[in-house]
């Protein structure tokens, strides 16, 4: 605690009587800030800020898309990339920055939604409103004259709007009856359904962050996985799961297929696996592209393929170790060309004893002038283009180091040196100079799995449902409103009849008007013919202007 | 027919289309040029009147001199043979791959091509008015089907196997539809832009110049509105209908890949726009603004998202 802090002169309470008028004026600014906020044009605004705040998403590279191409992004642009990483420029859709436009273009959503439903729901409890003044100022309006007194003619135009599915009420004002009608509520209502909609849209999939998860792992013909954070290669979860809420479930995957048309395009890509609870006896099923394992709001995809050669290597004292292999990433999916690399590091008894295998698989190969390349993607005449060294790996060192290659700095650093290549058919080997043989024996298919969970899905497929649903409502619909007046006409006890309708929506609202009118005029005749059987004269009518 | 001669009857058919369209182009001119619009009222509407004003704003071409109307009808009439050609390039080139022919990049932007002809001759033929706006649609459409035809054409080939999904049927379809009822919304905007300038400055519609020719203001505010209320409902659908492809397709329903971002950037455009016809300060010119930076996203998704940038979409067939 500090004893000497200086008395604080310009922070003294103000005058009591300062207190609500300061209060009253904050509040003030807050009410002038929200209604700003829950203006149209500021969702206008904040709709445009969104679609600009997206771009250097598709525009840069983005880390949750692919780290490596963000990594030679940072490779090739070493100044500016972490400039541009300190605004969340790789991260565009995870930033601070575009959470704060959407979640204030909610906020102004909710903000101009939810007093609008309110209005809505009591509307849709109360008459429709009083007929204006002067029907002929409305957007369409006519006048009719029929020999009917008014009450009659009144109740032929409410038989036929209640025909075409108005709400009707009738009412009295200074003498004159009038009448109000109003059908298309239901248009509002799409409008309020389609932005309540976007909100249930966002939170659903807010929610599926936050209880997802996804892993990715390679899986060789006769392996199998279970459901771990520890098996998978690569996994992102969200902030909410912890690695116990794992559905207990392990895949094995069985047999692995790719088909390929005439013209090498790939047609399908099949994998047959086995699943079920770790222990249990496994349920056969077949995956493919387009078509994953779904179990109990799980999935399990196929999202790519490729080869794992196999090696046979003997030691100089007899010992051999059989069909070893390692996955090799392919690096064209046209050709299947892959890399990768195999490491043995039990090989002999010291460190330094460690054997690996760098290399290229073709699954049909084709050597021009000792370089292999491969021409087609289907494992016809399968080679292999290997480096084989010899030392220490550098598995234990501490530092992680890809399964896919060698780690360069221990070849840099001489702990790891080359001791031979070839290029390998199946059945060639390789004679190392310590006396060991290197057999290429085959080849194993492995297919890269992906297993996802995400709780929110099917809440957003519902809420995208009920955006569309709620957008066709609210632009295929109409809604319309009719008013008529009767006046006696002096004499002759008939009526003029003003009408007159305001219409919201698409379309031309002339024919339809006209139309109603038409209609009218007809029920009107139709209704004053028995009363007046002769000389009456045909009502008449037509815009007054 | 064997599948080689039906592909190259597609191709031929691209070309005649291309013709076809070209003396379409030359015949909309002629109507235009000779054109001596005489009906005073058009000139009482100004920009101000109500966007969804009375139905007569717009008379039909009847008051044309019958020169002109001649002129028009053989434009239509071109048109609308342009139109079946070009279905045919399509039909024929599914037949002849025995798939959708919307695989890739030249046969995506051939269909939104055809869209866009289909929807201005449905305008055309419900309100004849329409028919002045014949130039301005052709034109555009000509010049896409010669630059797809240069530059995005693909032999014929089958699908990867990614694409082979009923999904492609509803998604691309939709997509489609979406696009190329977009394209006239954006074309009838960029009139109204012109036009508007040209009434705001008191222009006479019984000029010889062409601005005067085109329909009024008011109109081709109202079409552009239309059409894209009646293409965001369409294009809503085909991102929905994508997100469910993708889900079962790669993994996810939505990553934003490239394409997936540009889509819904243009979804947020056009909602923009949408709300822009409805708020005071925003209706005409700023709403028309709007509508063509809707039309330029979709655009730039085509062609830069598909030829530039990679990500999942990259089925386009183009190197
Ligand atoms: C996620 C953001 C939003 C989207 C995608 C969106 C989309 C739309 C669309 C497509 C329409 C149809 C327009 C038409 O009838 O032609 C619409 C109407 C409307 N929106 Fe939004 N909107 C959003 C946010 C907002 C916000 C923040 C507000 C309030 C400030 C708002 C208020 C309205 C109103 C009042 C209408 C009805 C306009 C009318 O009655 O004609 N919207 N919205």
């Amino acid at each position: 605690m500090t004893t000497t802090a200086p008395p604080r002169p310009a922070a003294a309470p103000p005058p009591p009587s300062a207190r609500p008028s300061a209060l009253r004026r904050t509040g003030g600014f807050l009410l002038r800030q929200w209604r700003r906020l829950t203006a149209m044009r500021t969702a206008i605004i904040l709709l445009f800020l969104l679609a600009l705040a997206a771009i250097p998403g598709s525009l840069l590279p983005q880390r949750s898309l692919s780290q490596s191409n963000v990594s030679r992004y940072f490779a090739d642009h070493p100044t500016l990339a972490p400039l541009l990483d300190r605004l969340y420029l790789f991260d565009v859709f995870s930033s601070p920055w575009f959470a704060a436009v959407y979640l204030l273009l909610f906020v102004s959503l909710i903000g101009c939604v939810l007093p609008r439903a309110l209005e809505h729901a009591r509307a849709l409890r109360t008459a429709p409103p009083p007929a204006p003044r002067r029907l002929t100022r409305l957007p369409d309006s006519a006048a009719l004259a029929t020999p009917l007194p008014s009450a009659d003619a009144l109740d032929t135009v409410e038989e036929e709007l209640r025909v075409r599915r108005y709400r009707v009420v009738r009412r009295e004002r200074n003498g004159t009856a009038e009448l109000s009608a109003e059908k298309g509520a239901l248009k509002e209502t799409g409008n309020l359904v389609f932005h309540l909609a976007l909100v249930g849209l966002l939170l659903a999939l807010a929610g599926g962050k936050l209880w997802g998860y996804e892993g990715s792992i390679l899986v060789t013909e006769g392996q199998r996985f279970c459901n771990s954070f520890q098996q998978y290669d690569t996994y992102s979860s969200g902030a909410l799961v912890e690695g116990s809420d794992l559905t207990p479930i392990c895949v094995g995957l069985d047999d692995f297929r790719a088909e390929y048309e005439e013209d090498l395009t790939a047609s399908s890509f099949t994998a047959d696996i086995t699943y079920g609870a770790p222990g249990a006896e496994g349920r056969p099923t077949t995956i493919g592209v387009n078509d994953p394992l779904r179990v109990d709001g799980d999935r399990v995809y196929v999202t790519g393929h490729g080869f794992s050669p196999t090696f046979t290597v003997t030691r100089p004292d007899g010992t051999s170790f059989d069909d070893v292999s390692a996955p090799f990433l392919p690096t064209d999916q046209g050709t299947m060309a892959s890399e990768g690399a195999l490491k043995l590091p039990d090989l002999g008894a010291g460190t330094d004893d460690q054997l690996a295998l760098q290399g290229f698989f073709a699954p049909t190969g084709l050597t021009q002038a000792g370089i292999l390349t491969s021409i087609d993607p289907r494992p016809l005449a399968p080679q292999v283009a290997i480096v084989a060294y010899e030392g220490y790996l550098g598995l234990d060192s501490g530092l992680p180091q890809s399964v896919y290659s060698l780690d360069a700095s221990q070849i840099e650093r001489g702990r790891l040196s080359e001791v031979a290549r070839g290029n390998l058919s199946v059945g060639e080997s390789l004679a190392l100079p310590d006396g060991t043989t290197v057999t290429f024996t085959g080849y194993k298919e492995f297919a890269a799995l992906q297993f996802s969970h995400d709780p929110g899905q099917v809440w957003v497929l519902a809420a995208a449902i009920a955006v569309l649903a709620g957008l066709l409502g609210m632009l295929l619909l109409r809604r319309e409103r009719v008013f008529a007046r009767a006046a006696g006409r002096p004499g002759d006890g008939g009526t003029v009849l003003e009408v007159g309708a305001l219409t919201r929506g698409s379309g031309d609202s002339g024919p339809r008007f006209t139309a109603l009118t038409d209609d009218l005029r007809t029920a009107l005749a139709a209704r004053a013919a028995p009363r007046a059987p002769s000389g009456a004269a045909p009502p008449t009518g037509g815009t007054p202007e | 027919m064997t599948a080689d001669q039906l592909s190259g009857l597609s191709d031929t058919l691209f070309s005649t289309s291309v013709g076809l369209y070209s003396l379409a182009v030359v015949a909309f001119c002629a109507q235009l040029a000779f054109g001596r619009r005489p009906a005073p009222e058009r000139a009482l509407v100004g920009a101000g009147a109500p966007a969804d004003g009375p139905a007569a704003v717009e008379t039909p071409a009847l008051d044309d001199p019958p020169a002109v109307r001649r002129w028009g009808q053989v434009a239509m009439l071109l048109t609308v043979l342009g139109a079946l050609t070009h279905t045919g390039v399509l039909v024929t080139r599914g037949l002849a791959l025995d798939r959708l022919p919307w695989g890739n990049m030249y046969e995506f932007a051939t269909a939104v091509v055809l869209v866009a002809v289909v929807a201005f001759v449905v305008l055309a033929v419900r309100s004849p008015g329409l028919r002045h706006l014949g130039l301005f649609v052709l034109a555009p459409v000509v010049v896409s089907l010669v630059a797809i035809g240069l530059f995005l054409y693909v032999e014929g080939a089958p699908l990867v196997a990614a694409l082979r999904s009923s999904w492609l049927a509803v998604h691309v379809t939709t997509a489609i539809l979406g696009f190329g009822v977009f394209f006239v919304s954006g074309i009838a905007s960029v009139l109204y832009l012109v036009r508007s300038r040209f009434e705001a400055r008191g222009g006479d519609p019984s000029s010889s110049r062409l601005v005067a020719r085109i329909p009024s203001a008011a109109t081709l505010d109202r079409v552009a509105h239309r059409t894209a209320v009646f293409g965001f409902p369409i294009w809503t659908f085909a991102v929905i209908a994508g997100a469910i492809w993708a889900e079962s397709a790669w993994g996810r329903f939505w990553g934003w890949d490239p394409k997936e971002t540009w889509a819904f950037i243009a979804w947020v455009v056009y909602a923009a726009y949408l709300h822009a016809r409805t708020t005071a300060g925003w209706r005409g010119r700023p709403a028309a603004w709007v509508n063509v930076v809707g039309l330029g996203v979709m655009v730039f998704n085509l062609l830069y998202v598909n030829m530039v940038s990679s990500g999942l979409h990259s089925y386009g067939g183009v190197n």
